[in-house]
């Protein structure tokens, strides 16, 4: 999925300007830190991308289609390509961690038969095999957060926007999510991931974008283009 | 949509209605006592339709004649009112039958009218039946400046009052249905905000994870027409069983025309259920917007 910004801001209702401006380009297929203290504007980035929110100005494409003017009855067409993991993870406490999973499946009319494959699939790539008939209140915070994840992954989307998929997780635990999600990656899924953990995005080569304050501070493809210029 | 989804939709409001079952309850009932006065409405005006157009039929213009008038002048005036537009039927009535007429009605056996009189103090008259009802005055005054005419009768009162009183039973019923109807879509969408808001979480992650609108919205419809439908259902026992109760007696005690064609009483409760389960989408399409806006 192709995504392009022009000049978008957003301000709340509050009068809270949290992102200011940004124009920016994502493409097809990449692999995309957005980064930056808590408050610069990083979940206010991701949630214009399936929206969640709309922008207060600017403007956003996806594959070239506005998706601010975009109709009403288009809007699950275009959320169902893209898979979220939520910061504050959005699990139902009245489900266990195979329903929660199953159930993005099921209010995009998936058949069962694929709802059965797929949901202990996911849950094993995530790590949270034997949980399966668990309630998420009966989970810590690191696997509610890969019970987002899985569910995340569920419909295999086209693009996966993860807002701090590791915020709850120890080092081990987050490095063999960053394996998950570059595994999803290689496999042609876009990914966006917002993160303050500057260890695992160091250690990535992938690129970073840094926001603070609502401005895109740097972006580090668009350094890497100007110094092959 | 397949067997999946409807399942689920089944259940999910099962579990809804089965959540908030103090209030389902309480909904169905007053969405039962709503439907009920609705139907009595629809069967009070329905009745009083028919029967004042039963009283409607049997009013009777009554054009007396100048006594001098002699046979071939009183044939004359008869074919000239004949001639009047909307004139159904004309009967002449001697002023011998007249006196009969009234001895059969009050005077009884005992006691003799004619002999009391004396003189037969009655004319000759003509009476004479309308089309339509609504022209008994206009027909009644092209009657009056006939020659040979002495005066017109029509119970001018009672017509105009029989059309006041129909007048009212529709506007009043039409009124009052509508006031109940939207009594009824008031208590189901208070319930559907109800089941919405405590499931509003859900929802929002739903439609934040690409459920469509409709798939939010049914279980939500299913729960709604089941609140009307069931409503509607115990409200039309009660009136069928009551209203069957009702006729029989007053056909024997009180002579009224009261309408108990099967077929046309099917229809009404026909009516009354599809209304129960149209309130009941209403009600609730009307409380979902809110939550589905996201
Ligand atoms: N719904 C909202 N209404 C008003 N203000 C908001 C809302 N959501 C976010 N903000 C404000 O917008 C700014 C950016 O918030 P945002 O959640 O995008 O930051 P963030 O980078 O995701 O932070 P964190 O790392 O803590 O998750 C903050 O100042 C926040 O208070
Ligand atoms: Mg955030």
């Amino acid at each position: 999925m192709l995504i392009q910004f022009y000049n978008v801001s957003k301000i709340y209702p509050n009068g809270v300007k949290a992102l200011d401006d940004i124009s920016l380009k994502i493409d097809r297929g990449e692999f995309i830190f957005l980064m930056g203290a808590s408050g610069a504007g990083k979940s206010s980035f991701v949630k214009l991308l399936f929206r969640e929110e709309l922008p207060s100005r600017g403007q956003i494409f996806m594959n070239s289609r506005s998706i601010v003017r975009m109709k009403r009855s288009e809007i699950p067409k275009m959320r169902r390509n893209i898979g979220v993991v939520f910061q504050d993870f959005k699990l139902l406490e009245n489900k266990t961690v195979a329903e929660n999973v199953a159930f993005a499946m099921e209010v995009v009319g998936a058949p069962l038969r694929s709802i059965q494959k797929r949901v202990p699939q996911v849950i094993k790539q995530v790590g949270l095999e034997g949980y399966e008939h668990t309630f998420p209140g009966q989970l810590s915070g690191g696997e509610q957060q890969r019970v987002g994840i899985a569910r995340a992954l569920a419909n295999e989307p086209l693009m996966l926007i993860a807002d701090e998929p590791t915020g709850n997780l120890d080092m081990d635990t987050s490095l063999e999510i960053m394996e998950l999600l570059y595994d999803i990656n290689r496999k042609g899924t876009t990914v966006i991931m917002a993160t303050h953990a500057q260890q695992l995005v160091k250690s990535a080569h992938k690129r970073v974008v840094m926001l603070e304050k609502g401005k895109i501070v740097s972006d580090s493809q668009v350094q890497f283009e100007e110094q092959q210029i | 949509m397949n067997m999946r989804n409807i399942k689920y939709f089944f259940s999910e409001s099962y579990k809804s209605l089965y959540r908030n079952r103090v209030l389902s309850l309480a909904t169905i009932a007053n969405v039962a006592i709503c439907i009920l006065i609705l139907g009595a409405a629809v069967l009070l005006t329905v009745n009083a339709s028919s029967i004042i157009s039963n009283l409607e039929s049997d009013v009777e213009i009554v054009a007396f004649i100048d006594k001098e008038l002699s046979a071939k002048e009183t044939d004359l005036l008869q074919s000239k009112i004949e001639k009047i537009d909307g004139v159904k039927t004309i009967v002449f009535v001697s002023k011998e039958q007249g006196l009969k007429d009234l001895q059969e009605k009050f005077g009884g056996t005992e006691y003799d009218l004619g002999s009391t009189l004396g003189e037969n103090p009655l004319r000759d008259s003509f009476e004479i039946q309308a089309v339509d009802p609504h022209q008994v005055p206009d027909i009644a005054k092209n009657i009056e400046i006939l020659n040979g005419v002495y005066k017109v009768n029509y119970g001018k009162g009672v017509i105009d009052k029989l059309f006041q009183v129909t007048k009212w039973v529709r506007v009043v019923g039409v009124a009052m249905i509508f006031l109940l109807a939207f009594g009824a879509v008031f208590l189901i969408s208070t319930t559907i905000r109800l089941a919405i808001f405590s499931r509003r979480k859900e929802v929002y992650l739903m439609k934040l994870i690409g459920a469509s609108d409709w798939f939010v919205r049914m279980p939500f419809f299913l729960e709604g027409i089941f609140l009307g439908l069931t409503g509607a259902i115990i409200a039309v026992l009660l009136l069928a069983l009551g209203y069957s109760s009702l006729t029989g007696q007053a056909h024997t005690i009180l002579f009224l025309p009261i309408v108990t064609d099967v077929r046309f009483l099917l229809h009404i409760y026909a009516g009354l259920l599809a209304a129960g389960m149209l309130l009941g989408v209403i009600a609730t399409y009307f409380s979902l917007n809110k939550y589905l806006d996201v």
